[in-house]
């Protein structure tokens, strides 16, 4: 679920409180967002692809909370990792895009 | 409704659409496109909701060449136990091949075939659905996020709009039109398997109060292979999975399709099963990484690599989710017995294509973005045909439990965790595998006793219309969703499809038919004729 809305990255855009299915996120008068109801996450990372600056991490567990240290996933390249993945962010191509997707669908019948 | 409060909106329209996955997308999008004043209400964020947004799909696109379809209709046609029907299934395959072109038109970044054409076969949630919103947007429909549904309103004539809950905004909403689709996803019980938290069945509650019915309730049963620390419910990479104990013998018989029972039976004896993807030809492996983007991620988090590793699975119930099970559908433009309603996506009932069992992901997303476009041209037809009649209809609130704007006098916590008990209770017999996977009469019988008192206990409450009032109606709808299930599985006496009983473990060949079933709180179920069974294909399935 998610563990992390770091305080430094974050520039109050509410994009995460509008695209959560589960409404986790709650807006902030004059301030950042907050992780106001953890337990509702269902942990979709759907947060995360719309976060433009990398300022969301869910962890893979849904059911237990796990605090998380925002230096670590930041030294191991966890913060922001997914949004790279899917190829969303200036600059990037989308991963549907990718060449591998109908190479695999040549080699197997996936 | 005489209560109306600062923040309430009350909004017209032609056609109401609840849901925006890619039924409910696809319903608006057709809809406003055969003209109709569309609104789309979703209980989360239309783009992100649902099982489809988080996940990458294939799609059932075959090219309208008679050998392919042939075989493309035959594929599952076994495994489904023979409840398919082939003017359905070429309908769908028709609408799947004419929507997934344009998707490329509109500008989906589908790869490149080894001839530059785009490769239409699949889908990834997050890209589709953002760009479905963007379209629906364009096409002038009214987008309200955050806003569930509690009930529909209906007259005499039929359904006639709904109201919901405006979860950010604050108050309620309140739109009459005059059409309303179902677009609300299947029910998996709050499962947390990937997406599907906001998939309770609410659907198949708002049309079993109007007057619908729900059929293949019995194909209720999916359960996807999931590491036992994450939520990703991607099966099928499993196909490349060994199956291990503790101490590294190997499970015999496991498997991702047809072993899935013996990894349940273990896990039912207290053993854990371990899965290790050791049969995937190491060229691939880097293919596979992109193919299934969100697959790896639990992984990739938590430092496993799961080609080389050893990792605990579980099994997380999907419920109707990947069951076939639904709102029943009487034409082609996915119309209920109610007039006014329309039924789409996993909301409706999947057996047309699928009979009993879907065997993965592709046949959904066929269903979910021709029966939406199906839908959505047949709401906006029968809005044309009502007429100036819609503007002074006298609607009425249908929910079968008492809903209020005022506080109730229970204390907000009181409440909150009876919701929370009464959800523990339905998940009590729907989750386990020896009540909901391997089915008996006993079993079945008491889940009954014990849901239909806890359908009473629900039925004397009362919601309000807030966010905890939706957490109420959406345990009111997992109450009911599991009883028309069981009801309906203890109605057939044989092992079909999906539907396993372990008293009857055998096919019937009497029993081709579909059930169908009705009511809230006494559920009748009745058997319904299946056309001709496809000999053709019969032969050719494998």
């Amino acid at each position: 679920m998610i563990e992390l809305l770091s305080q430094e990255k974050c520039i109050s855009c509410n994009q995460c409180v509008n695209v959560c299915p589960t409404n986790v996120f709650e807006k902030v008068e004059d301030g950042i967002p907050v992780i106001a109801r953890q337990s509702d996450c269902q942990t979709c990372f759907m947060c995360e692809l719309y976060c433009p600056v990398d300022a969301l991490y869910v962890a893979p567990d849904s059911e237990t909370p796990l605090p998380v240290s925002e230096e670590e996933l930041e030294s191991s390249g966890l913060l922001g990792g997914y949004r790279e993945k899917v190829g969303w962010g200036p600059g990037r191509t989308p991963v549907s895009k990718h060449e591998y997707m109908y190479q695999l669908a040549v080699k197997t019948s996936l | 409704m005489s209560v109306q409060q600062l923040n309430d909106l009350v909004l017209d329209t032609d056609v109401l659409v609840i849901g925006g996955g890619p039924a409910g997308t696809w319903a608006a999008l057709t809809a406003a496109g055969n003209g109709a004043k569309v609104v789309l209400v979703d209980k989360g964020y239309c783009g992100s909701s649902g099982a489809t947004a988080p996940s990458g799909t294939g799609v059932w696109y075959v090219k309208p060449e008679e050998k392919l379809r042939e075989e493309a209709k035959g594929s599952r046609y076994t495994l489904g136990g023979h409840l398919a029907e082939s003017r359905w299934m070429d309908q769908v395959l028709d609408r799947t091949y004419e929507n997934m072109n344009k998707l490329a038109a509109w500008g989906y970044p589908f790869p490149l075939d080894d001839s530059g054409t785009p490769y239409k076969r699949g889908l990834q949630g997050p890209e589709y659905m953002k760009l479905m919103r963007k379209l629906v947007h364009k096409a002038g429909v009214k987008i309200l996020d955050h806003s569930p549904a509690v009930e529909l309103l209906a007259d005499e004539h039929g359904v006639g709009g709904a109201t919901g809950v405006r979860l950010q905004a604050g108050g309620t909403w309140t739109v009459r039109a005059g059409a309303v689709i179902i677009a609300t996803g299947g029910c998996a019980f709050l499962s947390k398997a990937l997406g599907t938290n906001v998939l309770t069945g609410d659907g198949y509650l708002f049309a079993a109060e109007a007057g619908a019915e729900l059929s293949g309730m019995e194909f209720s049963n999916a359960y996807a292979i999931s590491p036992t620390f994450s939520s990703v419910t991607k099966t099928a990479y499993y196909r490349y999975a060994s199956f291990y104990y503790e101490d590294g013998t190997v499970v015999e018989g496991a498997g991702s399709t047809r072993g899935r029972s013996v990894i349940a039976r273990n896990l039912l004896q207290g053993r854990q099963v371990y899965a290790r993807l050791d049969q995937a030809p190491e060229d691939i492996h880097r293919l596979l990484r992109v193919g299934q983007t969100n697959f790896f991620l639990p992984f990739d988090r938590l430092g496993i690599n799961p080609f080389t590793d050893k990792f605990p699975v579980t099994l997380r119930l999907e419920g109707t989710v990947r069951g076939t099970g639904g709102i029943h559908v009487i034409d082609e433009s996915c119309a209920t017995i109610v007039p006014g309603l329309y039924a789409a996506g996993d909301a409706a009932t999947r057996e047309f294509i699928c009979g009993g069992f879907t065997g993965g992901g592709s046949h959904n997303a066929a269903w979910a973005m021709s029966s939406g476009s199906f839908a959505g041209g047949g709401a906006a037809n029968y809005v044309k045909k009502l007429g100036e009649r819609n503007e002074t209809r006298k609607l009425r609130g249908l929910s079968s439990t008492t809903l209020t704007h005022r506080k109730t006098g229970t204390p907000e916590a009181l409440t909150a965790s009876r919701t929370q008990e009464r959800i523990q209770a339905v998940r009590d017999e729907v989750a386990p595998y020896d009540r909901n996977l391997f089915r008996t009469d006993e079993g079945l019988s008491q889940s009954l006793d014990r849901l239909d008192d806890l359908w009473k206990d629900i039925r004397g409450s009362v919601s309000t219309r807030d966010a905890e009032g939706v957490k109420a109606r959406e345990t009111a709808a997992m109450t009911a969703t599991a009883r028309w299930m069981y009801r309906s599985a203890q109605a057939r006496t044989e092992t079909r499809g999906m539907h396993k009983r372990e008293d009857y473990p055998k096919m019937d060949a009497a029993q081709r038919y579909r059930l169908v079933a009705g009511g809230l709180d006494d559920i009748r179920v009745r058997k319904v004729e299946v056309a001709e069974p496809i000999a053709a294909l019969k032969e050719g399935a494998h």
